[in-house]
């Protein structure tokens, strides 16, 4: 359907929109106008990936004269791959009815892991060869050498590539991670060297957080993005986090024992220079006086990771004269690792400033904080000295330098905290050193300041305006927006008590207790009973979801489970989860039925949808809480409350249902979708914890349903489910219209009703 | 039996009381010849098999004798064979021998292909039907009109008189043709879903002892679960170590494994490297599962994730916040988890028995593995794509109008029921389009006019004089009633009972028989509709002489039918009549329409 938007004609690829989703766009393009950042909730299952995208590629279209280009972000590659379908679907209906006229170009953009086309660089197992098996390939140096000597081999892929030149460009049209590769093969270029080229010039860009928040790869890949770009963050509700883990590193004795085999190595080559080609080592040297930390433009094929701090920090001088020659500057590496060795070795717990960091480094190895600041920089260019093209083998000496910099870079929002063992097993030894970053606003800060606007939306952004103090930014709109339901299609419940009408919770005092893990076992017992298709139950870590198995295990309460559905469990390995999520689908296809136990937190909960038949029901075991005992969650409380006002109390809780939110939310899909949410813990039914639930859940948990035993809630779900499975009006019917056509949109505009209706 | 004949020694029993003569029997296509061992005696038989008109035999099993009992006209000949593999013989060749020649005496050139693969002595003349038949399927022919008289009955009706040939006959019937194939197809019993609890060990309480009791099925299960263990046992059984061994030290491992004590686990296996097999974790599985990831749906591959770039750099980002979980980093050996017995019994499950349970265990899992994997890279990727663009449609927002099914969304019943009567209502003014049509010239208006001219009238004058003469009606109104009085009276007491089952057992039998027949004619000569090449045209006229025939006969079964009877055989032949009729009509239609366009074509031409 074609409809207007004030003076942009959008076009949107279905035959019908709910009215959210047209407020939702109205909204956006306000912010567009303003060219200011927004911040946008707006519940699962309103279709607001296809809104978005709508929108600003109709925006750009309708304002040819300054185009703005889409940057859109997701957490996972499976989120690029939705996204790139559902854009794909658009760009179809906009060539539809507008002709050539509408073609753009957008591409996905991932690691060579899923781009790679060489069967020889894809035989590596882990992302690290597949990076460092690439290099060794296209490498200027490596086919410099092969350039002269056949033998050597070279990636034809990236040869065909570099010979096409300018030539080498993608047509107009959308392209997921797939079309890439096959178009690759196609034409013989490398899919990888394609896309990263062609990320300067497509009007849409879909790649993962970190390709703009994390330094050390968005000054690689988005150095140089445009100004006139709209950024979207997907799914930002942990965005925080991505941002604060952006800016941390840590530092363990495997590290360390790392490092010193790098610098072993670096030394053998160093002196294998000295004895073959010193005059490489002094033009380096020369180099470096001059000021150049690199020399000039890196070619693509060569670049490695970035600068860890964000470029406004990075001091734009020459490097300090003490660590200008290679092997003095392996000394100060090997004294700073001999330190951190030190440091590593305490029994006790211990935490520090940066600053008190530094200062102790320069009392004890000598090494000053500028000197630390350009370990980074000053390894990077000897690594192209040296002409190191195996970059996973030098892992641990990159993260020292990384360290180094970080801790000489930056003096507030940051802390070292140094841990003997881990809390929950401290009989076993493992010290680790970390430099954790609290600030959630540094990272983002260059992006905000960077581009024109800057969209922050997912389904769970409650209470909205604590993300605009947590990434310290202004939106111009900020907005929540509740879902209309043709009929009731979610129906959240509160469990507070078992079967034995005991309170059912995971606090800590009560968590192992068996009653509450029989209760737990009964009411997935007894639901799976009257569920049909797929169930996914959360919980709240790893660790308890393994003993909650283990035990529901030996009192049989999980053979009588599996008499009713297959159960699949999300692990540690990826790999198998991946396979336990394929299966799932399938036994909920075939009609078997099937539970999936999954932990919230983890990387199911983030980005699998259950919509549809592959989710009727979500159970929450027990409220997310982060461990609390954490030191580095202590610290970040800490500074939160220091320097933003906020109470640990309420991030904690805030930080819990945001988490439970997500998990139950992943449901549904659309509003011909329906699903129940069970959140089974007491404290849910209070209502500091319920009231941080986001609105659209809110308006639809009863006050009949906030305190409820097992057996009611299985007559519930029984209501629930015969109630969902009658036909319906799918256009809501006459009163209060849910799903719009055409007409509906153009009478609600001339009579000016839609603002009315939306607020 | 390639020989044409079957010579056993029998006894030879006019009746089941007599104690029998012992001597030899001996078939042949033909006949039968029974010669007693005693030359004097008068026992001796000379059978043509022409007369047997049944034939029967004891089962295995039974403590009777094995007998053969061949029923003729006034009697039985019962044979006692030495065995039962020697009555086996003899039955399939009796069988055989008397279907074969209720065969010859029809049609002769449908046969030859039969007699042909029958005897391969080759005296038969060479098949004119152009149907070559492999022995094996002529025997499933035969066999299936052994097993079914009617069927049997049919055949001879219908392709002994030439109607149909032998192949359009069978064609209709694939199915039971295609019973040993579909037999196969069949459903199988998928596995439990719980199969990993079904291994639980009993203790008898008073010592250490555990044992475990094993089924092929649980057998089965474990080394579906495990094709590590599956390939052991491949391996070690039985040239390294008995059944009972193996699995001995299986249960061994798993009770290791069940201790969570990887030290005492990795001391035992370091002893006993069989023992290690069952600790290690599975590299088939492994193998398996990494090729697996490659093709699943890209919506969920969260493998793809791992290592987007430079995200996944050791030791960047929290390390040790709560959120993530260090597992122990542990032995090599004993890392399987339940959780991961979970998933890979769901998988399994999911999967579905590959092999049937006998087969197993001469196979080796790698061939069972490759099979499983015969899937073509196009198609998955394909079928990927698929996946993803129907995730990615939102249903509700898109109008669904090409399905082909009416949306179930009833909104107002009533409305949806008034709609269904305007529905029946349309179809049956279909049917009746014919008579109406003449006579629906009138509009609305007229029509009124009419009616209240009437009603005037009958106002003004009374009905005085009626539509119909009294006693015309009264007669009418009699020979209905009577007809209906009879019918009560004879059939109408016991709604079971049928028409059919007064009718004397000789017309009973003919009508349905030719009911039948009917059946299968009209289900021939439907099916070859449209015309398009020579051979069907061929088949319709055959078939509408038949028709014909059929139709005259039913006539006769009329016309011959007991006075009394006669309203009822005529009630029932009337509607077989009337199909008939159709098709006959269809025919006569369809040949002159063919004709007009053949006279057209010719013209132009």
């Amino acid at each position: 359907m074609k409809f207007s938007i004030e003076d942009v004609t959008v076009y949107f690829p279905y035959d019908n929109i709910y009215p959210e989703q047209y407020a939702y766009m109205l909204e956006l393009k306000r912010a567009l106008d303003a060219r200011g950042h927004c911040l946008l909730e707006m519940p699962t299952g309103t279709g607001k990936t296809i809104a978005l995208l709508s929108l600003i590629t109709s925006y750009t279209l309708s304002k040819p004269q300054n185009p703005v280009k889409l940057i859109y972000c997701t957490r996972t590659v499976h989120e690029m791959e939705k996204t790139l379908a559902e854009l794909k679907l658009l760009h179809n209906y906009q060539l539809q009815h507008l002709g050539p006229s509408a073609k753009i170009l957008a591409v996905g953009l991932s690691s060579r892991k899923n781009l790679c086309i060489n069967p020889r660089v894809l035989a590596a197992e882990n992302r690290d060869s597949v990076d460092a098996g690439c290099r060794k390939l296209t490498a200027s140096w490596v086919r410099a050498v092969a350039a002269e000597n056949p033998r050597i081999p070279t990636c034809e892929f990236f040869e065909q590539y570099e010979r096409a030149g300018s030539s080498a460009v993608l047509p107009p049209g959308v392209y997921t991670l797939q079309d890439l590769r096959a178009f690759g093969k196609e034409k013989g270029w490398c899919p990888y060297f394609l896309a990263r080229h062609m990320v300067q010039f497509a009007n849409v860009v879909v790649y993962s957080y970190q390709y703009l928040l994390d330094p050390k790869v968005a000054s690689i890949i988005s150095k140089e993005m445009q100004r006139e770009s709209v950024v979207v963050f997907d799914e930002a509700h942990n965005i925080d986090n991505v941002c604060i883990e952006a800016l941390s590193v840590s530092v363990r004795r495997q590290t360390i024992e790392g490092a010193r085999r790098n610098l072993h190595k670096i030394n053998q080559e160093i002196d294998k220079f000295k004895a073959t080609d010193a005059g490489r080592l002094r033009a380096e040297y020369n180099r470096l006086v001059e000021g150049l930390a690199l020399r000039g433009d890196l070619r693509a094929s060569d670049a490695w990771l970035a600068n860890p701090a964000l470029p406004d920090d990075i001091l734009k001088e020459a490097v300090p004269g003490n660590i200008r020659r290679a092997e003095h500057f392996l000394h100060v590496l090997r004294r700073l690792v001999q330190y951190l060795e030190g440091r590593l070795e305490t029994e006790n717990l211990e935490k520090e400033s940066p600053i008190a960091f530094v200062a102790s480094i320069l009392n004890h190895a000598g090494i000053d904080q500028k000197t630390l600041k350009f370990c980074y920089d000053r390894l990077h260019s000897l690594m192209l000295t040296l002409e190191i093209t195996d970059t996973d083998e030098f892992l641990h000496i990159q993260t020292i330098c990384d360290f180094a910099t970080l801790v000489g870079t930056y003096a507030r929002g940051f802390s070292v905290i140094i841990e003997p063992y881990d809390e929950r097993m401290p009989h076993i030894p493992d010290p680790v050193l970390q430099l954790c970053c609290h600030d959630a606003s540094l990272a983002i800060k260059p992006v905000f300041e960077r581009f024109q606007s800057v969209v922050i939306t997912s389904g769970t952004l409650s209470p909205i305006d604590l993300y605009p103090r947590l990434l310290n930014f202004n939106p111009v709109v900020s907005r929540s927006f509740t879902m209309s339901l043709t009929r009731d299609c979610i129906c959240p419940m509160v469990l507070t008590r078992g079967s034995d009408q005991l309170p059912v919770s995971t606090k800590f005092d009560m968590r192992s207790d068996l009653g509450v893990v029989r209760n737990y076992g009964r009411l997935l017992l007894e639901m799976a009973s009257v569920v049909p298709d797929g169930i996914v139950c959360f919980f709240v870590s790893y660790s308890y979801m393994d003993g909650i198995v283990n035990s529901w295990n030996e009192n049989g309460i999980l053979k009588e489970i599996m008499q009713h559905k297959l159960v699949f469990i999300e692990t540690q390995d990826v790999v198998e989860t991946t396979l336990a999520l394929d299966n799932y689908r399938k036994a909920c296809d075939c009609g078997r039925g099937a539970v999936f136990f999954s932990v919230a937190r983890g990387k199911v909960a983030e980005g699998i949808d259950f919509d549809r038949h592959y989710g009727r029901l979500v159970i929450m075991f027990g409220v997310p809480f982060q461990y609390t005992l954490s030191k580095i969650l202590l610290a970040r409380l800490e500074y939160l409350r220091d320097t933003f006002q906020i109470k640990e109390g309420d991030f904690l809780t805030f930080d819990a249902l945001r988490q439970a939110a997500q998990c139950v939310g992943r449901v549904i899909r659309s509003k011909a979708d329906y699903g129940m949410m069970v959140f089974a813990d007491k404290r849910y039914s209070r209502h500091d914890k319920r009231s941080k639930l986001p609105g659209w859940i809110l308006s639809h948990l009863r006050e009949a349903h906030l305190n409820l035993s097992t057996d009611m809630a299985l007559h519930i779900a029984r209501e629930f489910l015969r109630k969902m499975a009658q036909p319906y009006d799918k256009t809501g019917g006459s009163g209060n219209k849910t799903l719009l056509s055409q007409e509906d949109l153009e009478k609600m505009m001339a009579e000016g009703k839609m603002n009315d209706m939306l607020h | 039996m390639s020989t044409g004949q079957v010579i056993k020694r029998a006894k030879y029993k006019t009746s089941l009381k007599d104690p029998g003569t012992d001597g030899v029997l001996k078939l042949t296509e033909e006949k039968l010849f029974f010669r007693p061992n005693d030359p004097t005696s008068n026992m001796k038989l000379e059978v043509d098999f022409k007369s047997i008109q049944s034939h029967r035999n004891t089962k295995e099993g039974s403590n009777k004798p094995p007998w053969l009992n061949l029923g003729h006209s006034q009697g039985n000949y019962i044979f006692e064979l030495a065995s039962y593999p020697d009555l086996n013989v003899c039955r399939e060749f009796v069988g055989a021998a008397v279907l074969l020649l209720c065969f010859t005496l029809g049609s002769i050139s449908t046969l030859s292909g039969i007699a042909l693969s029958r005897n391969k002595s080759g005296e038969a003349p060479p098949a004119i039907s152009g149907e070559q038949l492999s022995p094996a399927e002529m025997e499933l022919r035969i066999k299936l009109l052994r097993e079914d008289s009617k069927l049997q009955k049919l055949h001879r009706e219908l392709v002994a008189s030439g109607k149909l040939t032998e192949s359009e006959f069978w064609a209709t019937r694939k199915k039971l043709l295609d019973k040993d194939e579909s037999r196969k197809l069949k459903q199988r019993v998928g596995f439990k879903n719980s199969m990993i609890f079904d291994t639980k060990p009993m203790s008898d309480g008073r010592t250490n002892q555990v044992t475990f009791s094993l089924t092929p099925e649980i057998k089965n299960q474990i080394f579906a679960l495990k094709p590590a263990v599956h390939q052991a046992f491949l391996n070690f059984v039985p040239s390294k170590m008995t059944e009972k061994d193996f699995w001995t030290k299986y249960f061994r491992a798993e009770y290791l494994h069940s201790t969570k004590n990887a030290v005492a686990a990795a001391a035992e296996a370091a002893e006993d490297e069989e023992l290690a097999v069952f600790l290690k974790d599975d590299e088939i599985l492994e193998k398996e599962s990494r090729k697996k990831v490659r093709r699943v749906d890209p919506t969920l591959d969260m493998e793809a994730d791992q290592g987007d770039d430079y995200t996944h750099l050791p030791d960047h980002g929290i390390f040790r916040d709560g959120s993530k979980e260090v597992s122990e980093a542990q032995h090599q050996l004993c890392r399987r988890t339940l959780l991961q017995d979970l998933n890979r019994q769901g998988a399994v499950v999911l999967e579905g028995r590959t092999l049937d349970s006998e087969m197993e265990h001469q196979r080796t899992v790698a061939e069972v593995l490759e099979r499983t994997r015969h899937e073509s890279d196009g198609d998955i990727e394909q079928e990927r794509r698929n996946r993803i663009s129907r995730m990615t449609q939102i249903e509700d927002l898109q109008e669904q109008g090409d399905h082909p099914f009416a949306p179930l969304c009833i909104k107002d019943p009533r409305e949806y029921f008034d709609s269904q009567q305007a529905n029946a209502v349309k179809t049956l003014d279909h049917s009746q389009a014919g008579m109406d049509q003449t006579r629906c010239n009138l509009s609305s208006e007229e029509a009124y006019g009419f009616l209240k001219v009437s009603i005037s009238k009958i106002k003004t004058l009374g009905i005085s004089d009626p539509l119909v003469s009294p006693e015309i009606a009264s007669k009418v109104l009699a020979g209905l009633t009577k007809n209906i009085s009879t019918s009560k009276y004879q059939y109408g007491k016991n709604s079971q009972e049928s028409v059919l089952d007064i009718l004397p057992n000789t017309t009973k039998e003919q009508l349905l028989d030719h009911w039948v027949c009917s059946q299968e004619l009209l289900r021939h000569f439907w099916s070859s509709y449209p015309i398009t090449t020579s051979n069907l045209n061929t088949k319709v006229n055959r078939l509408k002489d038949s028709i014909s025939q059929m139709y005259s006969k039913l006539e006769e079964i009329k016309v011959s039918a007991r006075s009394d009877m006669r309203h009822q055989v005529s009630l029932i032949v009337h509607p077989m009549q009337q199909v008939l009729d159709a098709a006959l009509l269809h025919y006569d239609a369809d040949k002159r329409k063919r004709n007009a366009k053949a006279q057209r074509l010719n013209g132009y031409a």
